[in-house]
């Protein structure tokens, strides 16, 4: 087996007397779709923080190409190249498209104007930004100047993966994409997904919704009471056997009970 | 294989499917989205119907002068409006900004008439007060979280009662400036433009307006400046360190402040502690006018501009038609109201 791209042993993370990670671990393979299932307090989430860099574990070690690595904020993480998309989008609804995109990583113009005045080079930006949303198929939106306010829940959804797309070289982390989607607009997210892995991308995926972990992830990593149960190939197990492992009335083979 | 599907699949399945084609839209739904799209236009519509109106009823109200003479008046409202519009967008407010220029005008007086500082040192001292107000402003904002209205209602009195010993209540004379330190009256000095009659403050409040569009739709900053205001966790997610634009927004605006200090010389001809007493509520008001939104993110910077004149409209017109005082005021709190309903209504687009 190739080695793993991403990985987390032994994470502790506690708040006061809570322990939301209990000496958990993670493995992320290349090019996968590794979905994080668990019930609501399992600890999914602090998991995630942990690996985006939003919170810092206790104890524990992340490797990153086998390197240890150590995220003091998500700009870190952004910097080694895992990109998260919030389930808040982090977009801000004001600005265009274009804007949103190159937040906080704006391209400046070359030349007098853009290193001494700081001009931004629209130009560049919104041809690269029309370029990426039409990479992954988003082109139906007609106007990169647009503001984000103005699209519908799928295409700011689009819109916050496209950027993610775009900039996260390594690892891009879903938190709950579907969550405020209709049935139309989930089908499109969860090509998106597809996509974006068909590029070689890594993709972690963080879903309460079954059917769509059980359509697009390769293997599913199920965590409960701060740390992984198991981790199960979706095509040996159904959605029932899940959803009983990760409430604790099932125990899958091979994890002592 | 799953075969029994589970209750939770089931709910799901049954979703409404999201409809998001576009309904036809009525008039007053384009006017709503071509609004939401130039915000500017609102303030834009106002002076134009604005400035028909008292051309019809006021006599004179088109000459040169008369229109120059609305610059002038306007100058260091408007200048204090273009801070005010920068702490507005990121969804603050800077009640301290009158305060400030009042106190940094008396620092820059004391220091060039009282102590024998050179004139462009006295100067420069002032403008770095300015900043330091800002920073003062922009710390207690980012570090200790305080709410900005809470802070600036703080900072006005602290800067007030700053004022008021540094000036020992006096005035300086403009006598006195005319022959020790004429350079702090540069923005009164008037010019002829083709009839009108400009001040070099009317200059100094167009080329703040100027810089602040520049750095606010060209640079990486400004488009940080709207991310802050728009949703600041959003901003944050996204990378930005949104305290220190926060922090350079308000030393920015205490920097203007300060120009605005200078510019207030020239416009009274004397430095007096009790001057410009209305101008933090009047900067407001411009800016509001303006069509900036109080909750941040959204407008142009040149709405405040236009804001601004519209109000030295209003009262010039209203004056030149021989009417009492008092309806200046009615007709800037009926704009205000105004100006604030179409922004609720601009801004319901994206619900």
């Amino acid at each position: 087996m190739t080695e793993p791209l991403l990985t987390a042993r032994n994470l502790v993370k506690r708040y006061g007397r809570v322990t939301a990670l209990d000496h958990a671990d993670f493995d992320l393979y290349p090019g996968e779709i590794l979905a994080v299932i668990g019930d609501n307090g399992a600890g999914k989430s602090s998991l995630i923080k942990a690996i985006s860099g939003a919170v810092q574990p206790d104890e524990g070690e992340i490797r990153l190409d086998g390197k240890p690595v150590s995220f003091a904020s998500p700009l870190d993480a952004r910097k080694a190249g895992i990109e998260t998309v919030y389930q808040t989008l982090a977009l801000s609804p004001a600005l265009s498209i274009s804007d949103n995109m190159f937040m906080g990583r704006e391209i400046r113009k070359e030349g007098i104007m853009g290193q001494w005045f700081g001009m931004l080079d629209k130009a560049k930006m919104d041809r690269f930004a029309r370029e990426k949303l039409t990479e992954l198929g988003l082109m139906t939106i007609q106007n990169i100047g647009q503001p984000v306010e103005t699209l519908s829940g799928g295409q700011r959804q689009g819109v916050a993966v496209a950027r993610a797309a775009a900039f996260g070289s390594r690892v891009i982390i879903l938190d709950e994409p579907t969550a405020a989607l209709g049935v139309k607009e989930s089908r499109r997210v969860l090509d998106l997904i597809l996509d974006v892995r068909s590029r070689g991308i890594p993709i972690v995926l963080i879903s309460h919704n079954m059917p769509h972990v059980f359509e697009v992830a390769d293997r599913v990593h199920i965590h409960r009471l701060g740390k992984r149960l198991a981790v199960i190939d979706p095509k040996e197990h159904s959605m029932s056997d899940a959803v009983a492992y990760m409430t604790g009335a099932k125990v899958p083979e091979g994890v002592a009970a | 294989m799953s075969d029994t599907p589970d209750p939770v699949v089931e709910r799901d399945r049954s979703e409404a499917v999201a409809s998001f084609e576009h309904h036809a839209r009525g008039p007053l739904d384009r006017l709503q989205h071509f609004l939401h799209r130039y915000p500017t236009m609102v303030p834009v519509i106002v002076l134009v119907l604005s400035l028909i109106a008292f051309g019809l009823i006021a006599p004179n109200f088109f000459s040169a002068f008369n229109l120059s003479l609305i610059m002038q008046q306007v100058a260091v409202v408007g200048t204090l409006a273009a801070a005010q519009s920068l702490v507005i967008l990121t969804a603050g407010i800077d009640l301290s900004v009158g305060a400030v220029m009042v106190m940094i005008s008396v620092i820059m007086g004391r220091l060039s008439i009282e102590f024998g500082v050179p004139v462009p040192l006295a100067i420069l001292i002032g403008l770095g007060c300015g900043l330091m107000t800002g920073g003062l402003n922009g710390f207690l904002v980012t570090r200790l979280k305080l709410p900005p209205f809470i802070t600036t209602l703080g900072t006005w009195n602290i800067f007030l009662a700053l004022n008021y010993y540094l000036s020992g209540r006096e005035t300086i004379r403009s006598q006195t400036l005319d022959a020790e330190a004429p350079l702090l009256k540069l923005f009164g000095e008037r010019f002829n433009l083709g009839g009108a009659v400009l001040t070099w403050g009317v200059v100094l409040m167009l080329v703040v307006f100027a810089v602040l569009w520049y750095a606010l739709n060209k640079t990486a900053w400004g488009r940080r400046v709207y991310a802050v205001g728009d949703d600041p966790e959003s901003a944050a997610l996204a990378g930005i360190q949104t305290n220190r634009i926060l922090m350079s927004v308000y030393m920015v605006a205490g920097f203007i402040c300060a120009l605005a200090a200078w510019s207030s010389i020239g416009r009274v001809g004397s430095v007096s502690p009790t001057s410009f007493f209305e101008s933090n509520l009047e900067s407001i008001t411009a800016v509001v006018i303006g069509g900036i939104s109080l909750f941040g993110g959204r407008g142009s910077i040149l709405g405040p501009l236009i804001g601004a004149i519209i109000v030295g409209v209003f009262n010039s017109g209203l004056r030149l038609a021989g009417v009492d005082v008092l309806w200046q005021l009615f007709a800037t709190g009926w704009l205000i109201i105004v100006a604030v309903a179409v922004d609720q209504w601009i801004r319901k687009i994206s619900s």
